[in-house]
């Protein structure tokens, strides 16, 4: 049984990286403006979009110019969201009457699904109608998705191996993010969804009479398309309450992996479309082994934890031979779940099929680190751009290190870009230390704050969990703590806006200023970044970088509880 | 001053200066320059309030007055240890500047005044443009350009070269040194220098600080390490709310120790002691620098413009051999050739004296003969002997046209012979006596020994060598290849030069030439790093932004390397700085909750005796590292040119991996020690 598990693990593994190389060859295809395989259905389609709109897609930006856009259009579909969730109550498709959400509850989940976080203060069962389902929050799981997208296809653009100031347009690599590959290969998730048992419905609740013979309601809705760019698009909002443990919504092991690949997917291809599109395979060969390298440390220690289950609970004389089930759906099983859990926080996506806080220490550990770390794959988009930053900083150290003045892809790297790189680095401990230092000053103070379902240890890393999910925009939970109040509401909402934005303006700003330095071509005594020994660079400035800033909490945390076993 | 004289690295009267400075140094203004070591200057501050509160019986769980004391003491020495390392490296190129300095203070000079006469007056009263005369056994007053007379002087004290050099008025030598001394003749020297503004004043404020600026690498390499100190500023404030959540108190002594610990006061403490070493290796090698960043930019170079003659071959062409025409004795060709080179006093005359041998030369003597001088219109020169004989030597096209108006031939077999030479890159001199062929004297530039090999080294270090001469294209080809520089400029004019270099900036490679002649200034400034010979022109010296006091046109290639170490000594420093933090955790952050999380003793992987010592040890250790460095970044990290994937290689093991080793043992000695006291 043990092999079979194991053997779906790699299956997954495996299905999502060989889709995600030629998928890379196509996102770079698209981006260079190159012809692709979608250019008769889409191409009318998008001309006909900024025919109506009135956007010159032709018109080339610089870096200020992309932001700009970017900014205006997220704050834009901020308003709308918040519009949709306070009025959902009395807006049309309610057929369950659910009621409008709470302004602080609102703030939280729009900015939650603006940002491509999705972490969910409410249950999509009685919190939402299918309405702000679909026109709120499933619209802006593209559309957030999508925004990190083009922003990465910027900082492609900037680059390419020569100096300039514009870097085509934003409206254009957003919308073909969005023509070209979100909405295609969520249709085909969808659809794959739709046939293996996840409704996709506007009618309201459906009653059955169980096997007892009680009669349950079961809440029904759009829930396959709503499931397919929730993992295509790294943003992890469950329709349900229960997220992908949740039988709808991911009903059995295929549906599960059908969902694995799909968070993977698009974060492997952006990578590999870096490769293909400044023609430098090696480097995205390079950067694609620190982040699996990466992954697979925090991965294989969490499957073997999670196989082997629970010490304690083996002394009580409770049979373990199926690995730490509490917190987990048997339909998945130990390994899967541990394996799902690096993913999903590796990535972006934070969706869970089983619970967090029931994983083991040093597993909810490894789900911490990997939010902390924030760069092994990463988001959609998203992920580069935090990547880029940990390889700014480590080609300046390795640059100094070989005695020269550090450049990377032909471009110096000097003060400004050092400043920009060190305060996006230093924005996520920042947050996620002084988030959690407030709440456990609180806690400490007030203790009728009932926020926390357990003392001690592992109260602390219910309180750090939530705010490195936040910071990373990752959106998953640890559970166990109560959420939904004003102060974790509005406290994590601003760390959102904040963890999103800056760690986007910081390297487009970044990618920007080197595009305009002079190209130097590489000679002999350049430092070459698409090598092993650069890639130990990055990964040791990533090691570092999280090591030093977050040792302290994580061992009053998950290291303590450990120890205390 | 002399270049090789070793000095050692800390020297008494040195060492006793920098331990003044280190005191002076605290003052916080001028700590403000360095973030990292004035926020070690602010947790010292902390540490003797917190002294004093628990010595007033305050502050009730902050530990023993004893402790409280030893941190600051301990946090006052680090400061002091960093201080040192930056006076030291202060004094050290300061020494090196004032002895050459000394030399030329108070040297009386002979003013010429307007009206002719002669006054004595002292050389720091000299304005710009004021003129004075040097007489064999004055020493030159100051820098100056000299506007009449000829005289040889001794440059050994700036250069350490015991041989005389000539100068004077106009062309390219015309420029003396203050401190050198005239040994024969007399020269009117007009002053080129406002006192307190020549190269080696400039070096010298340079060095003492007052203008020392901070470089760009250093500027983005302070952000750094400024970034890093500000996460562990969050770091050490959150922990206090986090330790209130786990009922443990957090002493302040235990609060700062950790926190500089974490920052990086390793690099942050020898960093601008880095800096000021790299300049200093720079004069050590007779180079004078007029900024830090020229030395930096120094290792960034990659393309190095290199005169021909006396760099890649030793001075001027020499005769290598012999080709008498057939038919024509051998040693009475070598014999007419000798007597036609016997007045001759180029260095290609004298090389083909040299190359018939003494027992030739001897014999030989000149009386009554007629010299007939070097004309453009004949193109020749030679000798018209008593007994009628007429040699003469020239190029082949002049002695051609010679022999052809005397109606001779010129003898095929010399024909071949002066192809065969050019194409091999010598340069043919055809020898006639009586207006008839003899044969012709082939003349060589000899490479010099080891100069591939250094153009090897520097193409490993991804630098392009550039031969810059005045040969025709097909010589200057030859002599490329078999020097092994990547190219070459042929017939270079100055023009050519400056043209060359912005075509390669274009391309975004950064530049680096030599050169000494009012003509080259525009180059040398145009150039990333222009180094100009100290016995060039003024003009040179003032556009160029280094000056070799050697004149040794090799030197670029050590400017290169130093340049290179300099950033070398940074990066690795910074490594093994924030490698170091990972130990430092292992020994504070268990000490820090133990009283409140016993489980946390299993982070305690050392064993380390009890939290106070732990502290302690974590504290002495990050300490004494600063001096147990200073003398690395004196000298620099060693620089190979083994390209540059296999030195990051090399640097990460040493400096990375030895940066995450060394601390646990350093800590955990020092806790045996410690653990005895308390």
């Amino acid at each position: 049984m043990m092999n079979t598990e194991l053997f779906g693990i790699v299956t997954m593994f495996m299905v999502a990286l060989l889709l995600a190389i030629p998928l890379g060859r196509y996102i770079a295809r698209v981006y260079s403006g190159e012809r692709s395989l979608l250019d008769l259905v889409m191409g009318p389609l998008e001309r006909l979009f900024f025919r109506a709109s009135g956007i010159d897609s032709k018109r080339e930006m610089d870096w200020k110019e992309h932001l700009k856009v970017l900014l205006t259009i997220n704050m834009v579909w901020f308003l709308w969201a918040m519009f949709v969730l306070t009025n959902q109550g009395w807006l049309p498709w309610n057929p369950d009457g659910n009621p409008s959400m709470s302004a602080d509850l609102a703030f939280n989940t729009a900015i939650s699904f603006v940002v491509n976080c999705n972490l969910q203060h409410y249950s999509g069962e009685s919190g939402a109608t299918y309405f702000s389902q679909i026109f709120g929050l499933m619209f802006l799981q593209f559309v957030s998705a999508g925004t990190g997208m083009a922003a990465a296809a910027m900082v492609f653009n900037a680059l390419k191996q020569r100096t300039a100031a514009k870097l085509g347009n934003f409206y254009d690599y957003f919308l073909k993010s969005m023509t070209r590959v979100l909405l295609p290969i969520s249709l085909v998730v969808a659809v794959l969804l739709m046939f293996n048992g996840t409704p996709q419905t506007v009618e309201g609740k459906d009653s059955i009479v169980t096997l007892q013979g009680d009669s349950v309601q079961v809440s029904r809705g759009p829930v396959a398309g709503f499931v397919a760019i929730k993992h295509l698009g790294t943003n992890g909002g469950g329709y349900y309450g229960a997220n992908s443990a949740h039988p709808l919504e991911n009903p059995s092991y295929f549906t599960n992996m059908v969902e694995m690949v799909a968070q993977l997917i698009i974060p492997f291809a952006m990578v590999f479309a870096l490769g293909f599109y400044l023609k430098r395979k090696r480097f995205a060969w390079m950067v694609f082994g620190v982040m699996t390298v990466g992954f697979l440390l925090l991965a294989v220690p969490n499957i073997i934890m999670e196989v082997n289950g629970n010490p304690n609970i083996t002394a009580m004389g409770i049979d373990q031979t199926t690995g730490a089930m509490e917190g987990k759906e048997v339909r998945f099983g130990a390994a899967a779940s541990g394996f799902w859990s690096i993913v999903t926080t590796v990535i972006s996506t934070g969706s869970v099929n089983a619970m967090h806080d029931s994983t083991m220490p040093l597993s909810g550990m490894n789900e911490l680190l990997a939010m902390m770390t924030n760069a092994f794959y990463g988001g959609a988009g998203v992920g580069i751009l935090n990547f880029f930053v940990f390889i700014v900083l480590a080609v300046f150290i390795s640059g100094l290190m070989v005695g020269r003045t550090p450049e990377f892809m032909g471009k110096k790297i000097e003060a400004r870009e050092m400043k920009i790189a060190m305060i996006i680095a230093l924005l996520h401990p920042f947050l996620i230390l002084t988030g959690t230092a407030l709440a456990a000053y609180g806690i400490t103070h007030t203790p009728d704050h009932a926020w926390l379902n357990n003392p001690g240890s592992h109260g602390f890393s219910e309180m750090l969990y939530e705010y490195t999910s936040a910071s990373a925009n990752n959106g998953s939970g640890f559970e166990g703590l109560g959420d939904n109040t004003p102060w974790w509401n509005i406290s994590t909402g601003i760390i959102l806006l904040l963890s999103r934005f800056l760690p986007i303006i910081g390297p487009l700003a970044i990618a920007g200023l080197l595009a305009q330095k002079k190209y130097i071509p590489e000679s002999a005594g350049t430092l070459k970044t698409d090598t092993g020994t650069f890639g130990v660079v990055v990964f040791a400035v990533i090691a570092i970088v999280a090591a030093l800033s977050f040792f302290p909490a994580l061992a009053l945390g998950p290291i303590a509880e450990y120890l205390s076993f | 001053m002399n270049a090789q004289q070793p000095t050692s690295l800390f020297q008494r009267a040195l060492v006793m200066e920098a331990v003044k400075q280190s005191f002076v140094k605290l003052d916080p203004r001028i700590l403000m320059r360095n973030p990292v070591m004035f926020t070690v200057e602010v947790g010292t501050a902390v540490m003797l309030v917190v002294s004093l509160w628990v010595l007033f019986g305050g502050g009730g769980s902050q530990g023993t007055l004893g402790y409280n004391i030893a941190i600051f003491l301990l946090l006052f020495l680090t400061l002091l240890f960093a201080n040192f390392a930056e006076a030291i490296a202060e004094a050290r190129g300061k020494a090196q500047a004032n002895s050459l300095r000394k030399t030329r203070e108070e040297t009386p000079a002979k003013v010429v005044g307007a009206d002719g006469k002669i006054t004595l007056r002292s050389s720091s009263d000299l304005r710009k443009g004021d003129v004075f005369v040097c007489e064999a056994g004055d020493l030159i007053a100051t820098d100056g350009e000299i506007i009449e007379g000829l005289a040889s002087i001794d440059e050994s004290a700036i250069t350490g070269e015991s041989a005389p050099v000539i100068r004077e008025a106009g062309g390219d030598k015309s420029s003396v040194t203050g401190g050198t001394k005239v040994l024969s003749d007399r020269v009117k020297v007009r002053v080129t220098n406002e006192p307190g503004e020549s190269f080696l004043d400039r070096m010298i404020a340079l060095v003492e600080g007052a203008s020392r600026q901070k470089t760009p690498n250093e500027i983005a390499l302070t952000i750094l390490l400024a970034g890093f100190t500000l996460v562990f500023i969050i770091v050490c404030v959150t922990l206090q709310p986090f330790a209130g959540y786990a009922n443990a108190t957090v002493t302040i002594a235990a609060l700062v120790s950790l926190f500089v610990c974490l920052i990086p006061t390793t690099i942050g403490g020898l960093l601008s002691a880095i800096g000021i070493a790299g300049m200093d290796r720079a004069l050590r090698a007779n180079v004078i620098t007029k900024s830090g960043k020229a030395v930096e930019t120094a290792g960034d170079i990659d393309v190095l413009l290199l005169d021909k003659t006396g760099t890649i071959t030793i001075g001027n062409r020499k005769a290598t051999a012999f080709h008498p025409a057939a038919g024509v004795d051998r040693n009475m060709f070598i014999r007419s050739c000798v007597l036609g080179s016997l007045a001759d006093e180029t260095p290609e005359g004298k090389s083909i004296l040299e190359l018939a041998g003494a027992d030739v030369t001897r014999g030989l003597s000149l009386d009554g003969a007629e010299l007939i001088k070097f004309t453009a219109e004949t193109r020749s020169s030679g000798v018209d002997m008593p007994n009628g004989q007429r040699i003469r030597k020239g190029a082949q096209d002049a002695m051609k046209r010679l022999a052809e108006r005397a109606g001779n031939n010129v003898p095929s077999d010399v024909d071949t012979e002066v192809k065969r030479i050019a194409s091999n890159g010598g340069t043919p001199l055809v020898v006639a006596e009586n207006d008839r062929i003899f044969g012709c004297i082939e003349l060589q530039d000899i490479i010099k020994p080891g100069i591939s090999e250094r153009f090897e080294r520097l193409r490993k270090m991804g630098v392009k060598t550039v031969m810059v001469t005045g040969d025709n294209p097909l010589t200057a080809k030859f002599i490329a290849q078999k020097a092994g520089v990547d190219d070459y400029i042929a017939e270079a004019t100055p023009e050519d030069k400056m043209a060359y270099i912005k075509k390669e900036q274009q391309s975004g490679r950064l530049v680096a030439m030599m050169g000494d002649g009012t003509n080259d200034a525009p180059a040398l400034a145009q150039a990333d790093v222009g180094v100009a010979m100290n016995s060039g022109t003024a003009p040179a010296k003032e556009a160029g932004n280094m000056v070799d006091l050697d004149n040794d046109p090799t030197k670029l290639i050590e400017i290169v390397e130093i340049g290179k170490q300099l950033l070398m000594t940074r990066g690795t420093l910074t490594t093994f700085s924030i490698a170091n933090d990972v130990a430092k955790y292992f020994a504070i952050v268990p000490a820090l909750f133990i009283a409140s999380i016993p489980a946390l003793q299993g982070l305690n992987i050392m064993h380390l005796s009890s939290p106070e010592s732990a502290i302690l040890s974590a504290v002495i250790f990050n300490a004494l590292i600063i001096p147990a460095l200073i003398p690395l970044a004196l000298k620099g990290v060693a620089y190979k040119p083994i390209g540059a994937s296999a030195i990051l290689r090399r640097n990460l093991m040493i400096y990375g991996v030895g940066g995450l080793i060394v601390p646990f043992i350093g800590i955990k000695a020092i806790d045996l020690v410690v653990s005895l006291f308390i």
